[in-house]
């Protein structure tokens, strides 16, 4: 009895932390530009996706990890470089419209690319469960916790502790002040795509082998991270990576208990139910509008 | 009567393009695209009031379309309902469900309320495709005929003209509502929502009027495809879709009545011309998307409107 | 019966307390000026008045009748109007469609007749038209009548603030900083205004920092402090307020 729900549980957080991380890229993209990219569930196809491709051309399977998260990193500077800097200025539903523009034309480039397939990507410690309370947990399981935990540790250290860091925050909190003690708002938006695109190319290579590869992994991926981030309070990091936590592991809980049918559905409907009785999420701020 | 205006002129340029279309539509090939742009063209008028004058952004509008599509099918089949009938009941249906979410979810702001609006499309079709007892599952459901007094509608020439009457109907109402107080209303929302309310304007009250004006005309242009395609999946109701739609009014050009039915037009042609390319038509799809939103911001019509304006003087 | 009075109001945002134990009354009639230092309140009164925000604690009343909490298209249809410290502008909008929207309590706003154009609905359009060509020229806007708004200097755009506010046919009239950014001349004209609408039957309340201008137009004002009522009284007795010049003038206070 408890030995299911743990293992409900655990699976909840595994692919929480993943909507976690793409949670995160969504609250550090909208920080430093106030644009939402919907390519950010692209960045975790991209990652998984090029891993496979890497190990398949011989590379060893670091390598070809290390290399995937280069290659995302890359893809996120090129897509704020050439989609997002020179409309930098229009309104939000057309920005809204350039960046789902972006997730089509990456899906097409990975189709284009390495077709239409699923693709498998082994496992970095093997298949062999191991048990925790009675419940068998995956390592992957593990790797994607560990990662993750290991990742926020280094972000918060990145944006609380470097001097880069706390610019992308104080641009964030105040853009007009940022410039004015010299901070190039063009460098902090384009780093936070290269930081978003690194998350999400992490997610990717760390989830791929659970959810498989294929061109189209990052469209649920990154929409329920999207709602991470808004239940979490748009922009607020720590919310994203809770708010990604609870969708999880309802998640789970859900499809173990009511109905595997609409586990879909429970990020949607938590979100709607959060966003009826509370505007601006679980833990966002109410702002007073200034006229 | 003005034929300058904008109202007038384009409702003729209109009608003469429905009337003399035949005449360059060689088979049933281009019959079937161009009903699918009217059918998308009726939706994105219907939006464009919403997002283009209003300021409110849905992405979850194929939702309701999806509602309508599935009244006339499961209606129609399961219970031998009359098309008409279905179709009003999919209407009201539509009508009271979007008005109970439209108060809370038109209280949302910017990317929140985009993140409401496609959370409740995404909740619609995930609906459609999980009951599958009544909708056929993700494989979809045939659908009846559309039936008036014992006549079945076949063929996609009879189809064109009533896809044709009811856009030019659409297009008439929506131009009416905007040349209105009540239009005058909703672009002051887009405008400045608390300048509004100062004026006078119930601003909540033309929100959800205008949130579920707009989602009953995607239900009654989800009876109509139905009926037309006489085949439904959920993916009519599909957060792809939705997005579509978006597109259309947003590369067609907000605010811009005639923008929403060029939009439909240009992005229900494109995806057909772009067949050519086989694999590379997503990749293509998506950069002249980036494209056009990057440099024509405010959408074709807007934009090329001013061009000529500005050529005229 | 004051027109307009405020008891013992209070809004804090976070502890902070933008309106402190605030009460004052507005006779009908005259020019009222409030003044007081960046951060006295001024702004965030106007918008519990006009029902943007909703006060913590205390009463305002319009005409006796208690309004605190009350939306704003309510209060908009009790007589109460105002303009913005940051423009408010319809920029979507050409300059008669902004006065336009200012007349929609006074407009056919049904939908069904709306849709179809009803003759009533063309019929009142027109008359709402020539009314709002005329309130234009009656702030000196006379030839922006069809102009895009985002085409049309920012003097004029204050103005067709201003306009847009009359077009409700207010008792009581709220102007927020007008002469905010505006070139002396403008500012003088703007002064020609003020008294005009005040001649007119409305009560005009103003919150200025353009002190040449405050104590040209005003018959009585209000001084603000902290959210704090510091003095109030005609310009000569504000300008002699030894709290005032300590409090919110300093230095250049004796210059007036």
């Amino acid at each position: 009895m408890f030995a299911e729900f743990l293992q409900f549980l655990f699976s909840g957080i595994t692919v929480g932390a993943i909507y976690a991380l793409v949670g995160l890229g969504f609250a550090i993209i909208y920080n430093a530009s106030h644009v939402i990219n919907f390519a950010q569930g692209e960045f975790v196809m991209l990652g998984g996706m090029n891993t496979v491709f890497f190990i398949s051309v011989g590379m060893p399977m670091p390598v070809a990890m290390l290399l995937a998260v280069v290659v995302t990193i890359f893809i996120g500077l090129a897509l704020e470089k050439f989609a997002i800097e020179p409309a930098r200025d229009a309104s939000i539903v057309t920005l809204i419209i350039i960046t789902i523009g972006a997730s089509i034309f990456l899906r097409g480039a990975a189709q284009v690319i390495w077709g239409r397939n699923f693709h498998s990507l082994k496992p970095i410690s093997g298949n062999d469960p191991v048990m925790i309370g009675g419940a068998a947990v995956l390592p992957q399981s593990l790797w994607v916790l560990g990662c993750t935990i290991v990742i926020v540790i280094a972000l918060m250290f990145f944006f609380n502790r470097t001097l880069v860091g706390k610019a992308i925050v104080a641009s964030a909190h105040n853009p007009l002040a940022a410039r004015l003690v010299g901070i190039n708002p063009r460098f902090i938006m384009l780093l936070s795509f290269g930081l978003s695109a690194m998350l999400g190319g992490i997610a990717g290579i760390l989830i791929a082998p659970i959810s498989l590869a294929y061109p189209g992994v990052g469209i649920m991926l990154g929409l329920k991270g999207f709602c991470a981030a808004i239940l979490g309070g748009l922009g607020n990091p720590m919310g994203a990576i809770i708010a990604g936590l609870i969708v999880g592991i309802s998640e789970a809980v859900t499809a173990g208990y009511i109905s595997s049918a609409y586990k879909d559905a429970v990020a949607f409907i938590i979100i709607l139910g959060v966003l009826f009785f509370k505007p601006s999420g679980l833990f966002g701020v109410r702002g007073t509008e200034r006229v | 009567m003005n034929f300058k205006t904008p109202r007038t002129g384009g409702m003729l340029t209109l009608a003469a393009l429905i009337t003399i279309m035949p005449l360059f539509l060689p088979n049933s090939f281009y019959y079937d695209i161009v009903i699918l742009i009217g059918i998308n063209a009726i939706v994105c008028v219907g939006l464009n009031l919403l997002i283009g004058y209003t300021g409110q952004i849905s992405l979850g509008h194929a939702g309701f379309f999806g509602i309508g599509a599935y009244f006339s099918g499961i209606l129609g089949i399961e219970y031998a309902w009359p098309a008409f009938a279905a179709m009003l009941a999919g209407a009201v249906f539509v009508g009271v469900i979007s008005f109970l979410v439209a108060r809370p979810i038109m209280k949302l702001k910017g990317h929140y309320l985009a993140m409401g609006t496609l959370g409740m499309g995404i909740i619609i079709s995930i609906i459609l495709t999980q009951e599958g007892d009544l909708t056929g599952g993700p494989d979809g459901m045939p659908v009846n005929p559309f039936t008036v007094f014992g006549f079945s509608v076949y063929g996609e020439k009879t189809w064109y003209w009533i896809v044709g009457a009811v856009l030019l109907i659409t297009v008439w109402l929506s131009l009416n509502l905007v040349d209105s107080p009540v239009g005058r209303a909703l672009r002051s929302v887009h405008g400045s929502e608390v300048a509004a309310e100062t004026l006078g304007v119930d601003v909540p009250h033309y929100k959800v009027l205008i949130f579920v004006a707009s989602a009953v005309i995607a239900s009654l242009a989800g009876s109509i495809y139905a009926h037309y395609a006489g085949f439904i999946t959920p993916e009519e109701a599909g957060f792809i879709h939705s997005i579509e739609l978006v597109t259309m009014v947003v590369l067609g050009g907000m605010a811009s009545t005639f923008g929403a039915v060029v939009g439909a037009a240009i992005l229900t042609i494109l995806p057909q011309l772009l067949t050519v390319f086989h694999d590379y038509e997503m990749l293509a799809f998506g950069a002249i998307l980036i494209g056009t939103m990057i440099f024509m911001r405010r959408g074709l019509v807007p934009t090329l409107a001013s061009l000529f304006q500005r050529k005229l003087s | 019966m004051s027109l307009l009075k405020v008891q013992s109001l209070n809004l804090s945002f976070g502890g902070v307390n933008a309106i402190d134990a605030l009460s004052l009354t507005i006779e009908p009639g005259p020019i009222h000026s409030i003044i007081g230092p960046n951060g006295a309140g001024k702004t965030t009164l106007f918008n519990l008045i006009t029902g943007v925000y909703v006060p913590s604690d205390g009463q305002i009343l319009f005409e006796d009748k208690e309004i605190a909490g009350k939306k704003p298209w309510t209060l908009a249809a009790m007589g109460l109007a105002r303009t913005f410290q940051n423009l408010q502008i319809f920029f979507n909008m050409t300059a008669i469609d902004n006065i336009m929207v200012g007349m929609h309590l006074n407009s056919d706003t049904r939908f069904l007749p709306s849709l179809l154009r009803l003759k009533s609905i063309i019929r009142g359009d027109n008359e709402n038209r020539e009314k709002s060509a005329e309130l234009l020229k009656f702030v000196g806007l006379g030839d922006y009548i069809g102009a895009d708004t985002d085409s049309m200097p920012y003097g004029a755009l204050k103005r067709l603030e201003i306009a847009r506010s009359l077009a409700t046919q207010p008792k009581i009239l709220l102007l927020d900083e007008p002469a905010a950014g505006l070139n002396p001349a403008e500012t003088g004209e703007l002064d020609g205004l003020i008294q005009k609408i005040a001649a007119s039957g409305v009560t005009v309340v103003l919150v200025e920092h353009d002190m040449k201008l405050v104590m040209g137009v005003s018959d009585h004002i209000i001084v603000l402090e902290s959210g704090k009522l510091l003095c109030e009284g005609s310009a000569d007795e504000i300008r002699h307020n030894p709290d005032v010049i300590a409090a919110y003038l300093g230095e250049s206070g004796r210059n007036l």
